[in-house]
C-alpha cells in the first residue's frame, strides 16, 4: 500500500485538499479565485518544472531565487529606454548563462551542487543589487512590458498560458525524449550512465542551464505582472518554496526519480494551503507550521517507500547494521 | 547492561549446546522461501548453508540471526526454544551476525571498533587502559595479528573482517553467522579468512556460513546443509561431499554439460578488438587481439591488471600510451562512448555500481545505450522500443511481460541478463564480459555460458574476464594469463588447464614475495574497491 501511495504520491492529498476547500469555502471554487491562483503561481511553477530536471539528474539548484531577481532587474533596466523584446531576451540569456556556469562548476569541476549554487546565489544577488543600487526599477511608463504576463487570451492571462507551455515542454522532455531518459540515468547511477555511453557532463550542465533559464523567465513574468523589478525579490524564500514544491510532489532528492507533473501539483498544493488559510480566515501564523509538517510528511512517505521496497526485494546487505548489545 | 569481557577472555566459554531449527517456514507474499526446515548446528563446528539463489539459505541465515522471524517453527538453543525479534535479541542468546558489508567505523582505531558500544567506562568516561587490557586479551585469544591502534580505514578487507569477528567474540558470541563472507575478497584474503574461521572454531566458537562458493564449503566446513526451493535436502559431513554431489543436490539434477562444446574461430577471422602496447594504471605494456567468433579468456590473480586492461580497452580507464583498434579501425582518445560507437560493448563487473539503474524499469535499462535506434527527433517511440526489447529479452529467457517493472525486482541472474540485453541491442562486433556470472545462481550461470557461446557463434569477439578458473577453462578458446600488469602466458587448446593458468599467474612471483607484497599494500587494491559492494543475494 505504501508503494502505491508513493507512486500516486501528491495526487490523492491534492484532490482531497481541493475538495475540502471547495466544500468549506464558497469563494474558493470560483473561476476568478482559481485563475488568480494559477496566475500568481506562474513563476514558481516554471522554475519548479525546470528544477525537477535538475533534481532528477541528481543535482540541486539553490541559485534560482537570485537568478529570478537578476534577470528581472537586467531586463527592466534595459526596457526602461530600449527595446522590450530585446530586454526580455537578454534577461533569459542572463539566466541561461548563470545556469551554464553552475553546471560547469558542478559537472566539470565536481563541486557539490549545494555549495556551488549557494555561492552562485550570493554572487548573482550581489550583481543584481549593484545594478539597481538598492532601488526598485519601475516601468509604469512602459506598459508594453506588462504584455508578457498580463495579456488576456480567452480570459486567462498570458502568464498562465506561458506556464502551461513551459510545463508541457519540460514534462515531455523528461518523459518522452531520449534526453529525458539520459537525465534519469545520470541521476540514478552516474557510473553506469557513463559506461552506457552517455555524455554525462553535458547532460548535467544542460539541466542547470535549463533551470537558470527558467528562473530568469519566472523573474521576467513576475516583473511584467507588477511592472517593476527589485534586487530583493525572489531570493531564498522563492528558492525554498520551489524545492519544497518539488519534494512535496514526490521527486526524489537523491536523483533518478521524479516527474514534472508532480512538481506542478506540489507547488499548487502549497498554494492551495495558503489560499485556504486566506479564504477560511485562519491565523496565518499556523500556515508555516502546516507547510513544514507537510514537507516532512512528504519526505517521510518517500523514506517509508524505500524501506518497504527494501523489504520486498529482501536484500540482506542493504539492511542497517544490527545493533550491538551493550 | 554492561558485558564483562574479561570474564569471556579468561573464564571458559559458557557451554553452547548447539542450535536447532525446528520446522521453520517463511512466506514472502506469494513466495514460499522456507518450507518446514529442520536442522541442527553442532557446537564447535563450521556449518555451511548452500543452495541456489532463492533456495532460502539467506532467509534461514537471517532467521537464525534474528533479522527476520519465521511464520512457523522454532529456533532452540540447547533444547530450549528461544524467541528472537531482532539481531540484538539474538546477541543476548549468543548469536552474532557478520554481514557481507563491513559495518565498522572507518575513522576509529581497531580496538575502539571492537568495543564500540561496550566500552569499559567509569563516570561516563572510557577507561582507556582497561580497554587496552581487554583488547590485548581478546587479541591474544584469537591469534590474529592486528594492531589495536591502527585505523580501520587503512586495513585490508580481510583484516576488517577479522575486526568484525573480534567484535563478535568480545560480545561472547557462541555462534557467528556469516553471509557470503568471501564474496568480496581476493583469493589470498579468502585464505586468511578461512584460517581465521578455523582458529575461532578451534577455540570453541561455532560458525555458520551462507555461501555460493562450493570449493570454500568443501575446504572449510565440517557440516553442509543443502537447501533447494525452500526445502531441506540434506545435512551431512562435508567430507562426504564433492562439488558434483553438492551441485546435484542443489539443482536436483546432474550438471554434466555445464559448458557448451567449444568451436574455435578460424585463425583467419578478422581481429575485432585489438590493443597494442597498452600502458595504463596497473597495466604495463600489453598487446591483445580478439578475433571475430573467438572467446579470449583473461586470467590472473586479483591485482594482476586484468580488470584494468579491460577497463582501459573500454575507455573507462585512461591509458598513458598504446593503441586501440575496434573492428579494425583505430580509436582515438578512447572513452566508453567512443568504444560503443565503434562496436565494442561491455558487461561491467559490478551490476549495481556500474551497470544498472535500479529504480528504473527494465525496458529503460536495456534501451539506454540504443535510444537513437528507437527514437525520432529525440522523442522515444515507446511502441518500437517495447517491441525491440521484448524480442531481445525473449532470446535471453527473461520474462518480457515484466518490462515496466523496476529492474531491482529481478533476481541477480536476470539482472545480469538485462545488461547482456543492453549490449546485444547495439549489435556489437566485440564484447568485454567482466565477471559475467558473479553473484548469480548456477542455473543462471549455465544460461550465461550458453549466451556467450551463442554470441561467439554469431561472430562476436568476446573478451572474458573471470575469477572462476573453471569458467575460463570451460569457455575460452584461448587464454591470456596476466601477472603484475603483463601477459605472462598465452594458452591455446589443451594447454588451457588449471595448473598452467595458476603457474603463469604466479610466474614472476614467488609465493612468499606475493604474500608480503599483498600484506604491505595496506589499502585494498583499487580494482577491488569496485567489487566490494556487490550483489548480496
Amino acid at each position: 500500500m505504501l508503494r502505491g501511495l508513493r507512486r500516486s504520491g501528491i495526487l490523492i492529498p491534492f484532490i482531497i485538499l481541493f475538495i475540502a476547500l471547495a466544500i468549506s469555502s464558497k469563494p474558493f471554487a470560483t473561476k476568478v479565485n482559481l485563475l488568480n491562483l494559477l496566475d500568481q503561481q506562474s513563476a514558481l511553477l516554471v522554475i519548479a518544472c525546470a528544477g525537477t530536471l535538475v533534481f532528477v539528474a541528481g543535482g540541486l539548484d539553490l541559485s534560482v531565487g537570485a537568478v529570478y531577481a537578476l534577470s528581472a532587474v537586467v531586463a527592466a533596466r534595459l526596457a526602461q529606454h530600449g527595446d522590450i523584446g530585446l530586454a526580455l531576451l537578454v534577461g533569459v540569456l542572463v539566466g541561461v548563462l548563470v545556469g551554464l556556469l553552475n553546471g560547469v562548476i558542478v559537472a566539470i569541476f565536481e563541486i557539490n551542487p549545494l555549495i556551488a549554487t549557494l555561492s552562485m546565489s550570493f554572487v548573482v544577488s550581489g550583481i543584481a543589487s549593484l545594478i539597481t543600487s538598492g532601488d526598485s526599477i519601475t516601468l509604469y511608463h512602459r506598459s508594453a512590458y506588462g504584455d508578457l504576463a498580463r495579456t488576456q487570451i480567452f480570459s486567462v492571462t498570458s502568464a498562465t498560458w506561458l506556464t502551461l507551455l513551459v510545463a508541457c515542454l519540460l514534462g515531455a522532455a523528461l518523459w518522452a525524449t531520449s534526453f529525458g531518459r539520459h537525465i534519469y540515468a545520470v541521476g540514478g547511477n552516474i557510473n553506469a550512465a557513463r559506461l552506457a555511453g552517455l555524455r554525462v557532463t553535458q547532460i548535467r550542465v544542460a539541466t542547470f542551464a535549463i533551470s537558470g533559464g527558467a528562473a530568469a523567465f519566472g523573474g521576467l513574468i513576475d516583473s511584467s505582472r507588477v511592472l517593476s523589478a527589485q534586487a530583493t525579490n525572489g531570493g531564498d524564500t522563492l528558492t525554498f518554496t520551489v524545492i519544497a514544491g518539488i519534494v512535496v510532489g514526490g521527486t526524489s532528492m537523491l536523483g533518478g526519480e521524479g516527474a514534472v507533473w508532480r512538481s506542478v501539483l506540489g507547488i499548487l498544493f502549497l498554494a492551495l494551503i495558503g489560499n485556504g488559510y486566506n479564504l477560511l480566515g485562519l491565523d496565518p501564523l499556523y500556515q508555516q507550521v502546516t507547510l513544514g509538517v507537510l514537507i516532512l510528511l512528504a519526505v517521510a512517505v518517500e523514506g517509508f517507500g524505500r524501506i518497504a521496497e527494501r523489504w520486498n526485494i529482501r536484500s540482506w546487505r542493504r539492511r542497517p547494521a544490527p545493533q550491538v548489545a551493550t | 547492561m554492561r558485558i564483562d569481557v574479561v570474564e569471556t577472555a579468561e573464564a571458559p566459554r559458557r557451554s553452547f549446546a548447539g542450535l536447532e531449527v525446528i520446522g521453520i517456514s517463511k512466506t514472502f507474499g506469494a513466495v514460499r522461501a522456507l518450507n518446514d526446515v529442520t536442522l541442527r548446528i553442532e557446537p564447535g563446528t563450521v556449518h555451511a548453508l548452500v543452495g541456489e539463489n532463492g533456495a532460502g539459505k539467506s532467509t534461514l541465515g537471517k532467521i537464525i540471526a534474528g533479522v527476520i522471524q519465521p511464520d512457523q517453527g522454532q529456533v532452540a538453543i540447547g533444547g530450549r526454544t528461544v524467541s528472537m525479534r531482532s539481531p540484538r535479541d539474538a546477541l543476548v542468546h549468543g548469536i552474532a551476525t557478520i554481514e557481507q558489508e563491513i559495518s565498522l567505523v572507518p575513522g576509529l582505531a581497531v580496538q575502539d571498533n571492537v568495543f564500540l558500544g561496550a566500552e569499559p567506562h567509569a563516570c561516563g568516561l572510557v577507561r582507556r587502559r582497561e580497554l587496552r587490557r581487554r583488547w590485548q586479551m581478546i587479541s591474544d585469544e584469537s591469534g590474529f595479528r592486528l594492531d589495536g591502534f591502527q585505523q580501520v580505514s587503512s586495513l585490508r578487507l580481510g583484516e576488517q573482517q577479522q575486526v568484525e569477528i573480534l567484535r563478535a567474540l568480545s560480545r561472547r558470541a557462541d555462534l557467528i553467522v556469516m553471509d557470503e563472507p568471501t564474496a568480496a575478497l581476493t583469493e589470498q584474503e579468502a585464505h586468511v579468512l578461512h584460517r581465521t574461521i578455523r582458529s575461532v572454531v578451534a577455540r570453541g566458537a561455532t560458525v555458520l556460513i551462507v555461501t555460493h562458493f562450493l570449493k570454500e564449503v568443501l575446504a572449510l566446513a565440517d557440516t553442509v546443509t543443502v537447501l533447494r526451493d525452500g526445502k531441506h535436502v540434506r545435512t551431512g559431513p562435508a567430507s562426504a561431499e564433492t562439488e558434483a554431489s553438492l551441485i546435484q543436490a542443489m539443482l536436483g539434477r546432474d550438471l554434466s554439460t555445464v559448458f557448451p562444446e567449444k568451436r574455435p574461430a578460424p585463425a583467419t577471422a578478422p581481429v575485432v578488438l585489438g590493443g597494442e602496447n597498452i600502458v595504463a594504471p596497473g597495466v604495463r605494456g600489453v598487446s591483445v587481439e580478439v578475433r571475430a567468433g573467438e572467446i579470449l579468456g583473461l586470467a590472473g590473480l586479483e591485482g594482476s591488471g586484468r580488470a584494468e586492461l579491460a577497463r582501459a580497452l573500454f575507455g573507462q580507464l585512461k591509458m598513458s600510451s598504446g593503441k586501440l583498434f575496434i573492428g579494425g579501425e583505430p580509436v582515438r582518445r578512447p572513452s566508453p562512448r567512443r568504444a560503443l560507437a565503434h562496436g565494442l560493448s561491455m558487461v561491467p563487473a559490478s551490476r549495481r555500481d556500474d551497470g544498472l539503474f535500479l529504480t528504473r524499469p527494465i525496458v529503460e535499462n536495456v534501451s539506454i545505450s540504443s535510444l537513437a535506434d528507437v527514437s525520432r527527433l529525440g522523442v522515444v517511440r515507446r511502441r518500437a522500443e517495447t517491441q525491440r526489447i521484448a524480442e531481445v529479452l525473449s532470446t535471453l529467457d527473461v520474462p518480457p511481460d515484466r518490462q515496466r517493472r523496476p529492474v531491482s525486482t529481478l533476481s541477480g541472474g536476470n539482472q545480469q541478463k538485462v545488461l547482456f540485453a543492453r549490449a546485444f541491442m547495439r549489435r556489437p562486433l566485440a564484447l568485454i564480459a567482466n565477471e559475467p556470472t558473479r553473484g548469480v545462481d548456477i542455473g543462471a550461470k549455465t544460461a550465461i555460458y550458453g549466451l556467450l557461446h551463442g554470441l561467439a557463434e554469431q561472430g562476436v569477439g568476446i573478451l572474458l574476464i573471470s575469477s572462476e578458473r573453471e569458467e575460463l577453462i570451460g569457455l575460452s578458446h584461448r587464454v591470456l594469463v596476466m601477472c603484475r600488469g603483463e601477459v605472462s602466458a598465452e594458452l591455446v587448446g589443451d594447454e588451457i588447464r588449471e595448473d598452467r593458468i595458476l603457474t603463469a599467474a604466479l610466474t614472476n612471483t614467488q609465493e612468499a614475495e606475493s604474500d608480503s607484497a599483498w600484506r604491505g599494500a595496506g589499502q585494498p587494491h583499487p580494482s577491488l574497491r569496485n567489487t566490494i559492494r556487490r550483489d548480496g543475494e
